[in-house]
């Protein structure tokens, strides 16, 4: 038969191997120890895998308001499906964001790390390999300034923290008018919803991944001036709060 | 000099390790630990009771890297840590050579006279016979950086998730590359 050369070879030790089974158990513990790298590894067309490209290639590299919001429009419209309710709905708007705040946090250090620009310059922490945010003051004004940045292009607009001695674990990050609700018009019978939920868990991934356990919620607080204005309430873990206070004992910045 | 890398997620799972040996001052990349090869599981032993100690630096120092932190005298390990903000650790398990066996081994049937001379250029030189100086610092600051580098690219990929084990040939090819270069 005329098969091509790599086939028939392959035929033959499939013929051989029912004839003799010591030999077959010989060649498959063979095939096992040798490593096989690049089995099943894709390469793009240019040979340019992921770990060959650059992670600063952030000028001229933002992607367009339209297609964000037609995006994250259809990010909300999945997240609806088979809700039950608003609040169903907005915790799974904070899962999505999870995740992509834990990966935004290595990429904030990379970058700033990196570039040397003095990305966190603002920021509390100014030194010039920034450091891990250690306090909760540091953290939210990583997340504040840094994080808002490289998100939105501008900081948030404020930062306060509960002024009621109940709730010291409470801290808010207000945003006078979110990139993520612009293009939303929320139904009259929904007025609850605040799709920036999404930011919400964005900021949630932030904390948990420095490792201040955190509970992050958007509420919709509108004033004349800004209609859609919104709140991120971030409360902190029982953890969190004790750590603190050891950390302000030991005199840790 | 022998080398044990290993990068362990946020939830304490091993995510990535490798064994290499120096490639400075003639070294052939190869990894010659002190135990028997079927012992090399003391290596993960030793590395991963420093994680105590790596708990303890990470709420006092607020770098990424928090240098040499814990060493192991009966075998002669040393460790250093690195910590990326979404808190996975990069540890790295530093042996230096046991002198007389160690070089008379690498040289194989050389001469008396070859055998001193690259003695005494390893533990002048650097990273090699000395892993609490400041140059070895260095080079493994150096070293952590550019894994984190291919590590922040790992981490960025839709497909993988925080605590999924590292299968890539690529990223291992690089922390190669990066252990060839530096260390």
């Amino acid at each position: 038969m005329a098969a091509p050369p790599r086939h028939s070879s392959m035929m033959a030790t499939n013929a051989g191997a029912p004839q003799s089974g010591a030999n077959d158990r010989q060649q498959v513990t063979q095939q096992s120890l040798t490593p096989q790298p690049t089995q099943g590894l894709r390469v793009p067309s240019n040979r340019k895998t992921i770990y060959d490209r650059h992670l600063n290639r952030s000028r001229n590299a933002e992607s367009s308001r339209a297609s964000f919001a037609y995006l994250f429009g259809e990010m909300v419209t999945y997240a609806q499906r088979r809700v039950t309710g608003i609040q169903d709905l907005e915790k799974r708007l904070n899962e999505q964001g999870y995740p992509l705040g834990l990966r935004l946090l290595d990429l904030l250090f990379y970058r700033s790390t990196s570039t040397s620009s003095s990305a966190l310059s603002s920021s509390s922490t100014s030194s010039s390999p920034p450091n891990r945010p250690l306090r909760i003051i540091t953290l939210l004004h990583l997340i504040h300034g840094p994080l808002w940045r490289l998100l939105f292009q501008r900081s948030a607009d404020a930062l306060e923290h509960s002024v009621s001695p109940d709730t010291p674990n409470e801290y808010m990050i207000t945003d006078n008018d979110p990139l993520v609700n612009t293009y939303i018009s929320v139904p009259r019978e929904m007025s609850m919803l605040n799709c920036a939920a999404f930011v919400a868990g964005i900021i949630e991934g932030v904390c948990d991944g420095c490792g201040f356990e955190a509970k992050v919620s958007a509420h919709n607080q509108p004033t004349e001036m800004w209609p859609s204005r919104t709140v991120f309430l971030v409360r902190f873990g029982d953890s969190v709060m004790e750590r603190e206070k050891v950390l302000e004992r030991n005199g840790v910045k | 000099m022998s080398y044990y890398f290993t990068i362990l997620s946020p939830t304490d799972t091993p995510i990535f390790n490798i064994a290499f040996g120096t490639s400075k001052g003639g070294g052939d990349g190869i990894a010659r630990f002190r135990f028997p090869d079927t012992a090399q599981y003391m290596n993960q032993f030793i590395i991963h009771s420093s994680l105590d100690i790596v708990e303890e630096a990470q709420w006092i120092n607020g770098g990424m890297y928090l240098k040499h932190i814990d060493t192991y005298p009966p075998a002669a390990a040393y460790i250093s840590a690195f910590l990326t903000p979404s808190g996975a650790r990069f540890l790295l398990l530093h042996q230096p050579p046991q002198l007389p066996s160690g070089t008379s081994s690498g040289l194989g049937s050389s001469s008396l006279l070859g055998s001193s001379a690259s003695t005494t250029r390893a533990s002048s030189s650097s990273v090699a016979a000395n892993p609490t100086s400041p140059q070895t610092e260095e080079a493994v600051r150096q070293f952590m950086n550019e894994v984190y580098e291919s590590y922040v690219k790992t981490a960025m990929s839709p497909f993988y998730k925080q605590g999924m084990e590292i299968k890539s040939p690529v990223f291992r090819t690089k922390v190669t590359g990066a252990g060839k270069k530096w260390l």
